[in-house]
């Protein structure tokens, strides 16, 4: 039953730092050289991996590296990664706008790709012209492109507008216009690079909505997003990158994990169970945030049913007022909850003498299992003061449950593990 | 001949290797040297079509005059020769009136012209689209041929019209011939040459963009030593005539102007020399620019 469409054989991508060209002319030449001898291109030996931070010795580096997986038809695969991972380079390859440098991929039917939102639109034309022309630079046949557009306008919703010229149009509605012919593209594998970020949230939910019928179809979708919520919702697997190498390849649950674990988000924070801050002479401050179950223990791994707790401290160095203590609990990189000392308790508002504070929350029960973040904020009258965003980051595991064809298991949908009752309140009459 | 059927031979081989296999697209460092892809521009038609009309919607809209001023530029071109190398230079036109003479010699030239200067910024011109999607890269610069074809098409309605005139209002004497009947093929050889030279130097300048300063001053010298636009192949002293006539454009003008006006140059010696030679700077162009284009984003 599973059909291999997409299949990636060592695939490596080296490009060159600085300057211009893929090297000087004395590399080309020493390569040429190389090359008439029959032997490797000694470049090829000398680069180093793709790791931003760290100042390069190497002319040359590796933007992907032994890249090997598969993809069956019909699946959705994400690709996950930090900026710089290599996900955009790995998606021009297979798209033929770049080729490799080393290993081979074989893809099977029509492959279309959005790296990017409106490729070719020309200000000049109509939106009809402009839908015609992107649609068969994206890969469509005219006549494909005519039997579609009355669904295309519909979706994007420009039909006032077809017949004027896209330089005249909102930006919004140009990215409309753009993601509406895009996503009426009907290739076997579909390429989408991150192009859901532009659009309003309700777009965005309508290109999902759209993604997720796509795939539905039988059609294969490699898909990247900064939006980690969304990744989860529509692939079923994940190609976690690293510095151009591959680390991890399977259950996109177990990728996003792996990747939020890595030091996930783009920003690099160090998140762990416990932080302490230096003091500075800010009036109020945050000084210590640590998370720990009811025996007081900090872990980062917690199992379902244990108490968790969030204990955060501050010091006021003066008397102030209109302060309040926030947090965000997110599991697996999706906001679920906020709140905030002064919700309920409003007089916690008013005057506060100096000295340290200490609050404690503790994490409501239906939390259900992945890998959760705690963003703290010190408010000051509903502005943040102090941010530390996912600054906490615990696992939360559900293994000592047994959740087998359980409604809540971490597999199903769904991102809350509520403790409902169930009331019969009529059974049928015995017979 | 026979090496052009031994090519498309191995051509249709690859094919039907490919089709035996599982897989449709194979990416891979390397690829055969021999690659033309013209299945994939054959298949993308609508595009080339799509990427012409854009070409011209852009020159038209919010102008004036519109496709008139196709007509101003070579109309001037030659009223200037006509007065600078025909009247103070007194320079010899075979016998053909000076008018007819610089029309013809123009409406080819800047044909050529332009499909070379356009052409050969290929890489540079498209890269923000190349860089982001995939399609038949050969269609950017066929689109560029058909825009100037149409070019030429209204240009050449001005050479009739004139042609008309002297005809019937001056009484010029002019003798037609059969090669008149080699119109389309004039035409079609004067688009490949400049294409194949444009795809070759946009090739060349992803890496290293010295090329492109010799490209802008280097058509307009190329005018000079292109007998036939500004004096006639019989002109030159019989010591270069043969090199000189060996140029591929000066035997695509000599046989319009023998065709049309009875006078200039017409052997077979040199019209063959010029198919050979468009169809070799042709097939180098589109074989280079293949091999070109996979990577150029990385490079240029």
């Amino acid at each position: 039953m599973a059909k291999p469409v997409i299949k990636v054989e060592n695939l490596s991508k080296q490009y060159r730092l600085g300057g211009y060209g893929s090297g000087t002319l004395t590399d080309d030449l020493k390569r040429w050289w190389a090359n008439a001898r029959g032997k490797e291109d000694p470049f090829i030996i000398i680069g180093e991996s793709n790791d931003r931070s760290v100042a390069s010795e190497s002319q040359y580096v590796w933007s992907l590296r032994d890249i090997n997986f598969e993809v069956q038809q019909g699946e959705v695969v994400g690709l996950i990664g930090k900026n710089g991972a290599g996900k955009s380079t790995l998606l021009k390859v297979l798209s033929k706008v770049t080729g490799p440098t080393l290993g081979k991929a074989y893809l099977k039917g029509r492959v279309g790709s959005m790296l990017e939102v409106g490729t070719g639109f020309h200000p000049e034309l109509t939106g009809r012209e402009n839908i015609f022309l992107n649609g068969t630079i994206l890969g469509m046949r005219k006549k494909e492109v005519a039997k579609k557009l009355d669904d295309i306008v519909e979706f994007a919703g420009v039909a006032r507008y077809l017949e004027t010229p896209v330089k005249r149009y909102s930006s919004g509605m140009t990215v409309r216009l753009a993601f509406a012919v895009a996503a009426h593209l009907e290739p076997e594998i579909l390429l989408v690079d991150e192009v859901l970020a532009v659009g309003d949230a309700e777009f965005q939910k309508k290109c999902l909505g759209k993604m997720g019928e796509v795939s539905k179809e039988g059609r294969t979708i490699l898909f990247v997003s900064h939006n980690l919520g969304s990744m989860r919702r529509l692939c079923n697997r994940g190609v976690l990158l690293q510095n151009g190498e591959m680390a991890y390849v399977g259950n996109i649950d177990t990728a996003l994990e792996k990747y939020l674990n890595s030091g996930g988000t783009d920003d690099d924070g160090d998140a762990s169970n416990s932080v302490s801050f230096d003091l500075n002479d800010s009036m109020v401050q945050l000084t210590e945030i640590a998370v720990e179950n009811s025996q007081g223990e900090g872990k980062s791994t917690y199992y379902y049913g244990e108490k968790i707790y969030v204990n955060i401290k501050y010091v006021a160095r003066q008397d102030t007022r209109n302060i309040g203590i926030r947090i965000a609990v997110s599991r697996n990189g999706e906001t679920l909850f906020l709140s905030q000392d002064t919700d309920i308790e409003e007089e916690l508002l008013g005057k506060k003498a100096a000295g340290e504070y200490a609050v404690r929350v503790a994490m409501p029960g239906f939390l259900k299992s992945g890998l959760y973040t705690i963003s703290v904020y010190l408010m000051e009258v509903g502005v943040p003061k102090e941010e530390k965003i996912d600054i906490l980051k615990f696992v939360l595991d559900d293994s000592n449950t047994d959740t087998t064809n359980k409604s809540f298991a971490s597999d199903k949908p769904g991102i809350l593990r509520p403790h409902l009752t169930w009331e019969y309140v009529e059974f049928p009459v015995p017979v | 001949m026979a090496a052009i059927l031994s090519f498309y031979q191995s051509l249709i081989h690859s094919l039907n290797k490919v089709k035996d296999q599982y897989w449709d697209t194979i990416l891979s460092p390397t690829r055969p040297f021999f690659q033309l892809k013209l299945g994939e521009v054959w298949n993308s038609r609508d595009l080339l079509w799509l990427f012409t009309k854009r070409d011209i919607a852009q020159l038209y809209k919010q102008t004036i005059l519109g496709p008139l001023w196709f007509f101003l530029q070579p109309l001037l071109t030659t009223i200037v020769f006509t007065v600078v190398f025909g009247g103070i230079a007194a320079m010899s036109t075979d016998g053909i009136p000076p008018m007819l003479f610089y029309l013809a010699g123009q409406v080819f030239w800047v044909h050529f012209a332009e499909v070379l200067n356009k052409t050969s910024t290929t890489f540079r011109d498209n890269q923000s689209i190349f860089g982001k999607v995939y399609f038949a890269r050969l269609i950017a610069p066929l689109s560029v041929v058909l825009n100037s074809l149409i070019k030429f098409g209204i240009q050449l309605t001005l050479f009739v019209i004139i042609y008309l005139y002297f005809i019937l209002f001056e009484g010029t004497p002019i003798q037609l011939h059969w090669q008149a009947a080699l119109l389309p093929v004039l035409i079609i050889l004067t688009g490949l040459m400049g294409l194949g030279m444009g795809l070759i130097i946009t090739s060349l300048t992803t890496k290293y963009r010295d090329l492109t300063f010799l490209v802008t001053f280097g058509v307009q010298l190329l005018m000079f030593i292109t007998p036939s636009v500004i004096y006639p192949l019989s002109e030159v002293s019989p010591e270069y005539r043969f090199l000189a006539g060996l140029n591929p454009l000066t035997a695509v003008i000599e046989t319009f102007k023998y065709g049309f006006l009875g006078e200039g140059t017409f052997s077979w010696l040199y019209f063959g020399s010029s198919v050979v030679t468009t169809l070799v700077l042709f097939l180098a162009g589109v074989l280079i620019f293949n091999k070109t284009e996979k990577n150029f984003m990385d490079v240029i």
